[in-house]
């Protein structure tokens, strides 16, 4: 064991029968099968931009990659880095983009793409509510500026920064549409009923589109339209155990048959 | 291997006491060397610990305080030039030495060297001995505190000899980080373990109720070596910021549940501690606080049973670490009622004063969180080679550094929450225009710091669940937020069924008494 490192020559050790079946491999058996084998990265690489473009994702197989990135840093591709940042992104509320951050070297962090990527996930992540937001070291100077301008923000400055950074999240597909999933997800956690300007501003869709859009949401995910009091429409989120907490008392108060079979002897 | 063929007497001696003779051997360490060997021959699991854990340990104390072992060579023909014994001789010798003096880099090298030995002939099914899961916890948990030391050795460019330079440069497949991680893997695949566990869930196979051992002639060294490497395997992510692929290795061991590594102390701290610490990084606090707590309340009460053990300073340093995250992660998540009553009460005895300042948000307060943080992560590392070129730089600390900023950062967005926590504890109603008022913001901007406490206390599990760490809960109806108190769910259910047995053996044993 202890591998010979020989980057130049990655294909040509695998036995011809090996290379047959990986054409058969799904992307996460591939990295379950070789997760320290850094023969695999071109084929991680190409699947990154692959996830792209058929709007996949594989949060394993990103990290495997930048697992090798930093076992061998000569051989990062930063564009590759980029794409798999912004698939982080959109997969919020996962954790999964501070996730590849511990592994990013931090000189690489402070490429330009990757600050505007970093203040675009503190938007999400703080949903903007930056009032308490103290000067400090911790971050680096550029990015406390945008936050610092943002006292009041709320998810439109989040919207407002990526039409900014087009060149980098337009270049992946299904990005809107995530981040619209995130709001909804975060406004549904906290909202019985939500007004529809609120809602509006955080899907960043207004007027006829979001007409649109909740009517789908009505027909399909069981949301339901009220007329405020004066005020303009309320929307009425779905039930779960987080927006309605009487619903979560329920699932605890189970008892598992296993272990009513223990006094079954004593019944009997 | 690639470390092979060199002149073993060559260099990287001269740290060493002069009067050290490699080839001096005590009658006490012959007798050592002799009995040991007589035993494993035989499968003498409980003779072989004894050996290793107390004589190994007495014998150092008497003879080699600061100098290594009697070189291999010496005592080989004490145990018939067996190739294995001496493997595991020679890591012996290397972990004492790691332990008590200085290690050259020909030295790191030459451990590296052995470990590839020793494992390759495990690897390869020729060893059929017994051995005590002490001491092959012992040597996973060496072999990557080996790889740790030698990266953070490494990574000291700026003082580096030219002589350990061309080394460096000649045999840079030692210690290498795919090697360490191939390695591990390996044995976990070759021994099968994630199957034999799986396999025993149904019954069909044991190996948690014989710890491991195998007591049908069989050997049990692959096996609990590759249980161990799922452990070693979690410890090197850790090390490296990867934690959310450290908990995939330690999936296969159901942590909730006694399992073969609760049978050495050693390996339980480490598990538990790489656990927590990789939940904590992931915003996971409930599962943090809830292992920590228990493994913390399980060293109070065993720890006088390992005053006489090499490993007591240890056991208490990991103790005072895990004090430190606990404390941190209740701050982040201030769920007490998790934490059991003893070891709440120590953690304010060890931290209360300082936890009182972190709770100030204030430069200060930052200061403390760095201060525990640096005091109780893992020994961060840099895994890739060192660039030799001219001027040579330090990068020790560049692997810390980063892990403890984004962990400061992340502090930092849960400060924003304490503001409104305070209210949501006071209040079960109260409207969004007051709440507002109160904390002195306008109505949209309450909102956003609702909806960003709502997804701070929110975290995804392992599956993608979401699972709610909030100590205190609400949800907003229309213009009111609705207070919602967690209470700890009550199993009354599970109460009344413990109670029902226990009147039932009561009843028994009366029923068994005769009254004359």
């Amino acid at each position: 064991m202890g591998r010979e490192r020989e980057p130049q020559k990655p294909q040509q050790q695998q036995p011809p029968q090996q290379q047959q079946q990986q054409v058969s491999y799904t992307v996460d058996q591939l990295v379950a099968i070789n997760p320290y084998n850094p023969d695999i990265l071109s084929e991680l690489e190409n699947n990154v931009n692959e996830q792209v473009s058929s709007q996949t994702y594989s949060l394993d197989a990103n990290l495997c990659l930048l697992r090798f990135y930093q076992f061998e840093p000569e051989r990062m591709s930063t564009q590759i880095v980029a794409r798999i940042l912004v698939k982080a992104l959109m997969a919020m509320p996962a954790p999964d983009f501070g996730l590849c951050l511990f592994l990013i070297p931090e000189r690489v962090q402070m490429e330009e793409q990757f600050k505007t990527l970093i203040v675009l996930s503190h938007y999400l992540e703080v949903c903007l509510c930056l009032c308490n937001f103290s000067c400090s070291n911790v971050w680096s100077e550029r990015s406390f500026t945008y936050l610092f301008h943002l006292q009041t923000g709320r998810f439109r400055q989040f919207w407002d920064e990526a039409a900014k950074s087009r060149h980098i999240v337009e270049a992946v597909p299904g990005f809107e549409q995530a981040i619209q999933s995130y709001a909804i997800h975060l406004l549904s956690l906290t909202y019985q009923k939500v007004p529809r300007s609120v809602l509006a501003e955080a899907i960043n869709v207004e007027g006829l589109s979001l007409d649109k859009f909740l009517e789908h949401l009505v027909a399909n995910s069981g949301w339901i339209l009220e007329k405020g009091h004066g005020k303009g429409q309320l929307i009425v989120l779905p039930r779960k155990e987080f927006n309605h907490p009487e619903l979560k008392k329920n699932t605890a108060d189970g008892i598992p048959l296993e272990h009513i079979t223990r006094i079954f002897p004593i019944l009997g | 291997m690639a470390a092979a063929g060199y002149d073993y007497e060559e260099q990287g001696r001269e740290q060493q006491d002069s009067v050290y003779d490699p080839n001096y051997v005590p009658d006490s360490v012959k007798s050592f060397v002799v009995h040991l060997y007589r035993h494993i021959r035989e499968k003498n699991v409980y003779e072989i610990h004894q050996m290793y854990d107390t004589s190994f340990q007495t014998l150092s104390e008497r003879h080699f305080k600061d100098t290594p072992w009697p070189s291999v060579d010496a005592v080989a023909h004490f145990v018939d030039n067996d190739h294995v014994f001496c493997l595991l001789y020679r890591e012996m010798w290397f972990r004492h030495l790691y332990a008590r003096l200085t290690p050259t880099l020909k030295q790191r090298i030459d451990s590296w060297d052995n470990y590839c030995n020793l494992f390759q002939v495990v690897l390869h099914g020729v060893v059929n001995m017994q051995l005590p899961n002490q001491w092959l916890w012992d040597m996973v948990d060496e072999f990557v505190y080996q790889f740790q030391s030698f990266c953070q050795y490494r990574a000291k460019m700026r003082n580096k000899s030219e002589q350990e330079i061309a080394l460096l440069k000649q045999f840079d497949q030692a210690w290498n980080v795919y090697g360490v991680l191939n390695f591990l893997q390996a044995l976990v695949e070759k021994s099968m373990i994630i199957e034999i566990l799986e396999r025993e869930k149904e019954g069909l196979e044991q190996f948690t109720a014989t710890d491991g051992y195998d007591y049908s002639g069989g050997s049990n060294v692959l096996k609990v070596l590759g249980y161990f490497s799922m452990v070693g395997l979690l410890r090197v992510h850790c090390l490296l910021g990867d934690y959310h692929s450290g908990l995939k290795c330690l999936l296969p061991i159901d942590i909730s549940q006694q399992g073969v590594y609760t049978s050495v102390i050693g390996s339980h701290i480490t598990t538990i501690y790489h656990y927590g610490f990789a939940n904590l990084m992931l915003r996971r606090y409930v599962d943090a606080i809830r292992e920590f707590s228990k493994i913390l309340l399980y060293i109070y009460k065993t720890k006088q049973y390992h005053q006489k053990s090499p490993q007591y300073e240890q056991i208490l340093k990991k103790n005072e670490q895990m004090y430190a995250l606990l404390g941190i992660c209740l701050l982040l998540c201030p769920q007490v009622k998790l934490v059991d009553e003893t070891v709440n009460s120590q953690l304010r005895e060890k931290y209360g004063e300082k936890m009182g300042r972190m709770q100030r948000y204030d430069d200060e307060a930052f200061g403390v969180y760095d201060e525990l943080f640096s005091y109780a992560c893992p020994k961060f590392i840099t895994p890739s080679a060192p660039c030799f070129e001219e001027p040579l730089l330090n990068y020790n600390q560049d692997a810390y550094r980063l892990q403890l900023k984004l962990f400061l950062y992340e502090v930092k967005q849960q400060q924003l929450l304490a503001g409104v926590r305070t209210f949501l504890k006071v209040y079960s109603t109260i409207s969004l225009g007051k709440l507002a008022n109160y904390m002195e913001v306008d109505e949209p901007t309450l909102r956003t710091i609702l909806l960003t406490y709502k997804h701070k206390t929110h975290a995804v599990d392992s599956e993608g669940k979401i699972i709610s760490n909030a100590d205190v809960d609400f949800y907003i109806d229309d213009d009111m937020v609705r207070v919602v108190e967690s209470k700890p769910a009550k199993r009354y259910g599970d109460y009344f069924l413990r109670q029902i047995v226990k009147l039932e053996g009561v009843i028994n044993d009366m029923d068994r008494i005769k009254l004359e």
